[in-house]
């Protein structure tokens, strides 16, 4: 695997690292002021939903170079422990949220060892089967999930205040995001990044180094599980009502979708990728039939001539090289 | 960092604009969320192609009291979440006076808080019973529920004294409901279910469930639930099995589609549905006739496909709630409401509907006729009650 | 015993599905490295434009051959346009492609065509043949004979013939191979139009069985895959054999366990295998060289 431009980015993120997020703070601070009613927020919330889970794969496959096509499993066992803990077990959502999120590291630590192992289409096919597995365990236990009609998903309530509108969900997703985003460019940059950046460039080089290299790639799948789960449940509440085709094998590809359109390994193109895939339907109603059409042609065409993904393109067309 | 920036401005502004939605006219509007796309398409193709008719029908008529009438229609792929995205944006952006639609249970379920928040009437068109039960304020719905299929289903069979039977469904959603509905009624109408199978909406061979089937003793009749082409595969794996009990479809099926890809394996099977399919048969003094033959005429010669009761149920939908605007004499969302909860002796495609405080749907059995399947067409089954 | 013996042909014929899918997916990913995604598409597109011929009233044969003709030439076109415009790319970029592909098709298809389910007429007669208390379709065996007898054809193209020769040596070091002279571009191309007419011959075969839809071709993409993978990428016997087993472990799963974790055990299997035989029943060892 060649080692280009997504590197020059990273070694561009080190020095710029935190700061790079202010820019971003600030247009989720003005970006309201453009919203004329709760249909604009509930569009960007979900917009940086799907950009936490686009983060969490975009670890697992940008730096770590691993490819998962069963990514949305993780948002599956987030939006449905949000549901099922408070409906059958009495627990309060905010605390089903931790239990779901831990629970999504302790499958992807059980799960992920020997998926691992595996390497390239292996590994594609292994983690698709893992989403599929998980797909068809929310349609069939039907007494526990509600089956594939779904399930409503309790409202969350903090401290009296009863989290409903869109607005809110804005703001909980976006800071949310920017809290990810923060984590990540750390974890990028941390002993840690520094090893996937030599198991991406090559495994047995790395391992040659003294790199565990099984226990890192292991590290970045449980990381990329929490956030797929923190978008589930997210995802799940925002919307009140879930089914199971959030873990869908489409709802994986969508995600591999928006981070390849972003830009692998770029933190901001993570946001990017899934704004395009959440805007899209949106603004393609007039022509609804060809929203398939438009859609493959543009993954198309960004991946033959943007082939870094937009961010990365787009930033060394406009910013050229840095150092 | 700049071009983050920028780019991030990009995005702001090109969300902006791309969400832009036209002027707000003086017209009235009607939403319609609807999976015209996606694994429910055979439902809502249908149903958009029957709003789109009839709207365009009302308007060249002189429109609602008076109002021209525009359809602001969605497709929201099957998919709850775009749904509740949609339902959103005609509430907020589109001003929406009432909303005919959602096609699948899934879809409805997603929508029906932003419709009782904003308190807007909501016509839905999926089958699932919970939808009315609890009865909310202000969801109504047209389709016939799963439960009643199975009542209707189990009345034929005890009529035709067969009281041991086996399911067979699909995990899609509308199969898996109304299993789970008939499993609940079986009690009660004295039936006894011995043997309960599954299959996957995208299976091509149901061969093991039904061999299973086959060998467990005591069977008298199957019935299938389910919609798509699963149906129409077990139909197929039914006789090259050559098993030869009494064969039960669901509503799911109500369209010649099913006929003709189930093609000669179809006869003999029976299944409730509403007159809409045997709009013809029908003796002349059937209060439905004209309705139905109405429908079916004009669905047919416009769209030149087979009419089904997918279609018939949003032209329900669609007509109850003219209906209803007609007598409220205004589009008051609480008064269109309220009179649509006051809907009485309506005669749609459906059946004849009595609306009430605590029925929001308004219809009983006798909506749904049995039918049978004979050389490649619908026939009405005799003695099963009108 | 019958019991069993109907759980075999289930499998078998469902089996045969996935196999000639997935034979499809070895041809390309010999030549190219790349795994076709959209490979579910062209078998889509080979029933759907038959039926769809059909309506219009051309006979079933022709029918037939002229959407053999036209998925060949979606097949060429998408490697033009996209693949080979895309050359030099990393193995994600150019799956992230096909799967792009596979949508636009898709998207196409339901424009074009239109929502509903079709199905053709078997090739032989319609009745099952009773083997045993068993009964299995003619047309599944006209399946499983159309999958042993491409996987012949393939067998014989690759090994007797220049052509197969230059595919070969494409696949091995595609530098080597222009350094001696191999238009590495055609020897693609070509791949890519025989991958796609396989696709379009295998939905003709299976439409009267599976029936056909527009979104008909996502799910046996799916299938397909991780049959090949199960049997090995690379190796055209290994998809058959991999896609009969797949079959083969969903019926007997569905008779013997639970119709609704047939798909469950089937990947479950999968997983296994490949953790003990990572490439697969029939692949190649993969060397890296470091």
């Amino acid at each position: 695997m060649t080692v280009v431009a997504p590197f020059d980015r990273f070694r561009m993120l080190q020095h710029y690292r935190l700061i790079s997020l202010i820019p971003l703070a600030a247009i989720i601070l003005l970006l309201p002021l453009l919203f004329s009613s709760a249909y604009y927020y509930r569009v960007a919330a979900l917009v940086f939903i799907f950009a936490i889970a686009t983060l969490g794969l975009n670890l697992l496959m940008g730096f770590a170079g691993q490819v998962s096509l069963g990514h949305a499993g993780f948002m599956g066992i987030g939006a449905y422990a949000v549901t099922i803990g408070p409906t059958h077990f009495g627990i309060p959502p905010l605390f089903s949220f931790l239990l779901g999120a831990i629970f999504s590291a302790l499958v992807a630590f059980v799960v992920g060892r020997p998926i691992l192992r595996l390497k390239e289409h292996y590994l594609a096919v292994a983690t698709l089967g893992f989403g599929v597995l998980l797909a068809i365990v929310f349609t069939n236990e039907a007494s526990w999930t509600g089956g594939p009609d779904g399930m409503t998903v309790p409202g969350l309530t903090l401290l009296n205040w009863s989290v409903r509108s869109a607005s809110s969900w804005y703001w909980i997703s976006a800071v949310s995001f920017l809290l990810g985003a923060a984590l990540a460019l750390n974890l990028v940059d941390s002993p840690t990044g520094r090893a996937l950046h030599a198991i991406h460039d090559s495994e047995i080089a790395a391992r040659v180094l003294g790199v565990d290299v099984a226990q890192q790639k292991l590290i970045i799948f449980v990381v990329s599980a929490v956030y797929g789960s923190i978008a589930g449940s997210y995802f799940g509440l925002i919307n009140g009502y879930i089914t199971p085709d959030v873990s869908s094998f489409l709802r994986s590809i969508e995600l591999v979708a928006m981070v390849v359109l972003g830009g692998m390994g770029s933190v901001i193109g993570s946001l990017v990728g899934a704004a395009v895939l959440v805007i899209l339907p949106q603004a393609l109603t007039l022509f609804h039939d060809y929203e398939h059409i438009v859609l493959g042609l543009i993954v198309m065409s960004v991946m033959v001539f943007l082939r870094r993904g937009i961010v990365p393109s787009l930033a060394a067309a406009f910013g050229g090289r840095r150092e | 960092m700049m071009e983050n920036l920028r780019l991030a401005a990009a995005l702001g502004v090109g969300l902006a604009t791309a969400l832009a939605t036209g002027p707000v006219s003086a017209q009235v509007k009607v939403g319609a969320v609807l999976s015209v796309s996606g694994p429910a398409s055979f439902l809502g193709d249908p149903e958009k192609k029957t709003l789109d008719i009839y709207v365009e029908d009302i308007n060249a008529k002189g429109g609602f009291n008076g109002q021209k009438l525009q359809l602001v229609l969605y497709d929201d792929g099957g998919d709850a979440n775009a749904a509740r995205t949609f339902a959103t944006r005609l509430v907020e952006e589109d001003k929406i006076v009432a909303m005919v639609g959602g096609t699948t249970t899934g879809t409805t379920m997603a929508m029906i808080p932003v419709f009782e928040d904003a308190q807007i009437p909501f016509i839905s068109l999926a089958g699932a019973i919970e939808i009315i039960q609890p009865v909310r304020n202000w969801v109504f719905k047209t389709p016939h529920t799963d439960r009643m299929a199975c009542e209707k289903i189990f009345a034929d069979l005890k009529r035709r004294n067969l009281t041991k039977v086996a399911l067979i469904s699909g995990t899609d959603a509308f199969g898996h409901s109304m299993r789970d509905q008939c499993i609940s009624v079986a009690p009660a109408a004295n039936i006894a279910i011995a043997e309960v199978e599954n299959y996957g909406p995208g299976d091509s061979d149901m061969t093991p469930q039904l061999t299973k089937i086959k060998a467990t003793p005591g069977i008298q009749a199957v019935i299938n639930t389910g919609f798509g082409q699963g149906p129409a595969i077990v139909t197929r794996n039914y006789r090259q099995l050559g098993i030869e009990y009494p064969f039960y479809q669901s509503h799911g099926v109500a369209s010649k589609q099913y006929i003709s890809l189930a093609g000669s394996a179809a006869d003999g099977v029976r299944l409730p549905a509403a007159a809409l399919l045997v709009a013809d048969k029908l003796p002349d003094n059937d209060q439905q006739k004209p309705v139905v033959v109405a429908y079916k005429n004009t669905f047919e010669v416009k769209t030149g496909q087979a009419v089904s009761t997918f279609g018939g149920h949003a032209y329900d939908g669609l007509m109850i709630l003219a209906a209803a605007a007609k007598r409220a004499g205004s589009f008051d969302k609480a008064k269109v409401r309220d009179e649509i909860e006051r809907t009485r002796g309506y005669v749609g495609t459906g059946g004849i509907v009595n609306m009430s405080p605590t029925d929001h749907l308004g219809l009983d059995l006798s909506a749904f006729r049995m039918l049978e399947i004979r050389e490649g067409d619908w026939t009405l089954v005799p003695d099963s009650g009108s | 015993m019958a019991e069993f013996l109907q759980f075999v042909f289930s499998g078998l014929t469902v089996g045969a599905i996935y196999a000639l899918v997935a034979i499809g997916f070895t041809l390309i990913y010999n030549a190219s490295d790349v795994v076709n995604f959209a490979q579910g598409e062209f078998v889509m597109l080979g029933g759907m434009t038959t039926v769809f011929l059909g309506y219009a009233g051309v006979p079933l044969p022709l029918a037939a051959i002229a959407a053999v003709l036209v998925t060949t030439a979606i097949g060429l076109v998408l490697y033009r346009f996209a693949i080979a415009t895309a050359s030099g790319a990393d193995a994600v970029t150019l799956i992230i492609i096909t799967i792009g592909a596979s949508i636009f098709l898709r998207g196409t298809a339901e424009v074009v065509f239109d929502k509903r389910f079709h199905s053709l007429p078997p090739l032989l007669d319609s009745d099952p043949i009773s083997v045993g208390g068993a009964a299995i379709l003619p047309q599944s065996l006209v399946v499983l004979a159309g999958a042993a007898i491409i996987v012949l054809l393939l067998w014989v193209v690759i090994d007797r013939t220049l052509f197969g020769k230059a595919v070969i040596a494409t696949s091995a070091n595609r530098i080597a191979a222009r350094l001696v002279g191999i238009d590495t571009r055609v020897i693609v191309g070509a791949c890519f139009a025989l991958s796609a007419a396989i696709g379009a011959i295998a939905g003709i075969l299976i439409t009267p069985i599976t029936l056909t839809s527009y979104n008909a071709g996502t799910l046996l993409a799916l299938k397909g895959f991780a049959a090949v993978m199960l049997g090995g990428i690379g190796s055209a016997v290994g998809a058959m054999v991999g896609g009969i087993l797949l079959g083969l472990l969903e019926a007997l799963a569905a008779g013997y366990l639970s119709a609704s974790y047939k798909d469950a055990v089937a990947f479950l299997v999968i997983l296994c295998v490949l953790f003990a035989m990572p490439q697969g029943l029939f692949g190649k060892t993969k060397v890296e060289r470091v």
